[in-house]
């Protein structure tokens, strides 16, 4: 059975390299340029409708939470404030990193910073990382955004449903940052170019840290950071939900993103909080797609994709025991299905990688 | 020593978009703009090297379909991260309804 080292500067990275996983060119279903350039066209309507509800829902929750506030009966203005700060952020932090959500870039740009610093990520370093995501997905070595390393670690998982380890690194970078350095593995994958300004970011979040504890401190009271801050921690269960489900309990080191990616059917609800990342084969193979069109990709594309899960429950109830046996066989995944309509896996580039699929 | 070479016809290009054009082991990217004029830059962004073909023209901008890098294909400066290296950029001229470039 082999060790996996998810570390940027270890053997498997070095590995990645030698072998030529790393910057791989992938598999792509055809789909004609016409109908292509049609897909990816962008637009600023449905974003601009997207944000106007999502910021009106933030302000009416979180104002009646504070009306309520410290009754009980705040709490589920707060959960359903949370959700939207530390759920909805992510993938708008997500989408707008790709550049794909607004057709005009400066809007990209502001609700870009805006989420980046609702999910605590350095907006310089994660827009890196997620880079290397998409070149490398889950290339172990390679990709930074692994989150079901073999074996799984499951209490760190769990403990994220309440955003508290992404929380605690978020935190720690943010004043490592602050303090003029940068993380190794961070360096790996961050131009020099691009450096100070990771640091000059993390410096003007923390003086708004500090702004809010300070207020916090003076009122007497943990209201203050229920608006700004907690949410990171009591709304973050939506976005582990549903991230979970991307890459969860299927191959590693392969270059054909219908073998490591998932792609599954949710309520309106949920994708309009994850803004439509549940077609995640969809988005792998074709960034360039904005989250609005992504159902019309699946229409063009399903034909060569393994069929999507049907719900959050098929999801994981597919994944759930794959995750358990890599605690015992980190060599285990699961192999989907292809339908009849699909061309094949190139089993000859992946051999090596996959070793023995799943029954 | 540059040369004029005959690259593609006029019709082959959609305004608002590029073709993939290779010679003597290069490979190039080519562009109709939206105002009709024709533009020449290397085919592969500075990024990583995937190939602008698959990509998007918006106005005078090309996104690479790999992570979404810009240049702006008339100068080719790059315009957004993770592109930070700009594009090299070939003369164009349209003679007879055939598009040259020179490199």
């Amino acid at each position: 059975m082999a060790k996996r080292d998810y570390s940027m500067l270890g053997p498997d990275a070095r590995r990645a390299v030698e072998t030529g996983l790393a910057a791989a060119e992938w598999y792509h279903t055809d789909v004609p340029r016409k109908e292509m350039k049609a897909l990816m066209q962008r637009s600023d309507g449905p974003a601009i409708r997207d944000t106007i509800i999502l910021f009106g829902a933030m302000i009416l929750f979180a104002g009646v939470g504070i009306a309520l506030w410290p009754s009980w009966w705040s709490a589920p203005f707060w959960l359903a404030y949370g959700v939207l700060f530390g759920s909805a952020m992510d993938s708008r932090w997500h989408e707008c990193g790709h550049g794909t959500a607004f057709k005009t870039r400066h809007y990209n740009d502001w609700m870009y910073q805006i989420a980046s610093f609702c999910m605590i990520r350095n907006p310089v370093t994660w827009r890196w990382s997620h880079t290397r995501h998409h070149t490398d997905t889950i290339i172990v070595g390679r990709d930074p955004e692994i989150v079901f390393m073999r074996p799984p670690e499951l209490a760190r998982i769990f403990a994220n449903f309440f955003g508290i380890f992404d929380t605690i690194n978020g935190v720690r970078r943010m004043l490592l940052n602050a303090a003029g350095k940068i993380h190794p593995e961070e360096a790996t994958w961050i131009p020099e170019t691009e450096q100070p300004k990771v640091i000059r970011v993390a410096r003007i979040w923390l003086a708004v840290y500090l702004a809010v504890i300070g207020l916090a401190l003076w009122m007497g009271s943990i209201l203050p950071l229920m608006v700004i801050g907690l949410p990171r921690l009591y709304g973050a269960w939506h976005h582990v939900l549903t991230g979970l489900m991307q890459h969860g309990g299927l191959a590693e080191n392969v270059i054909d993103h219908r073998l490591n990616s998932r792609t599954v059917y949710l309520n309106p609800i949920s994708r309009f909080i994850y803004w439509n990342m549940n077609y995640h084969v969809e988005h792998h193979m074709f960034p360039m797609v904005p989250y609005h069109r992504l159902p019309d990709l699946h229409a063009a594309i399903k034909h060569d994709l393994p069929a999507p899960n049907r719900s959050f429950l098929d999801a994981y109830r597919e994944m759930w025991p794959a995750i358990k046996r890599q605690l015992l066989n980190e060599d285990y995944f699961l192999k989907r299905e292809l339908p009849p309509t699909a061309k094949p896996y190139r089993e000859d580039f992946h051999v090596e990688a996959l070793g023995q699929p799943a029954e | 020593m540059a040369q004029w070479i005959d690259a593609c016809s006029t019709d082959d290009i959609e305004e608002e978009d590029l073709i993939r054009f290779d010679h003597a082991g290069r490979t190039f990217a080519i562009y109709h703009s939206p105002d009709g004029d024709f533009f020449c830059t290397d085919g592969l962004c500075t990024h990583e090297h995937v190939h602008l073909e698959d990509g998007l023209v918006m106005e005078y901008e090309i996104e690479c379909p790999k992570h979404n890098a810009t240049f702006d294909y008339r100068t080719g400066e790059a315009m957004r991260a993770p592109a930070c290296v700009n594009l090299n950029t070939y003369k164009t001229k349209v003679e007879g309804g055939r598009v040259w470039i020179e490199v």
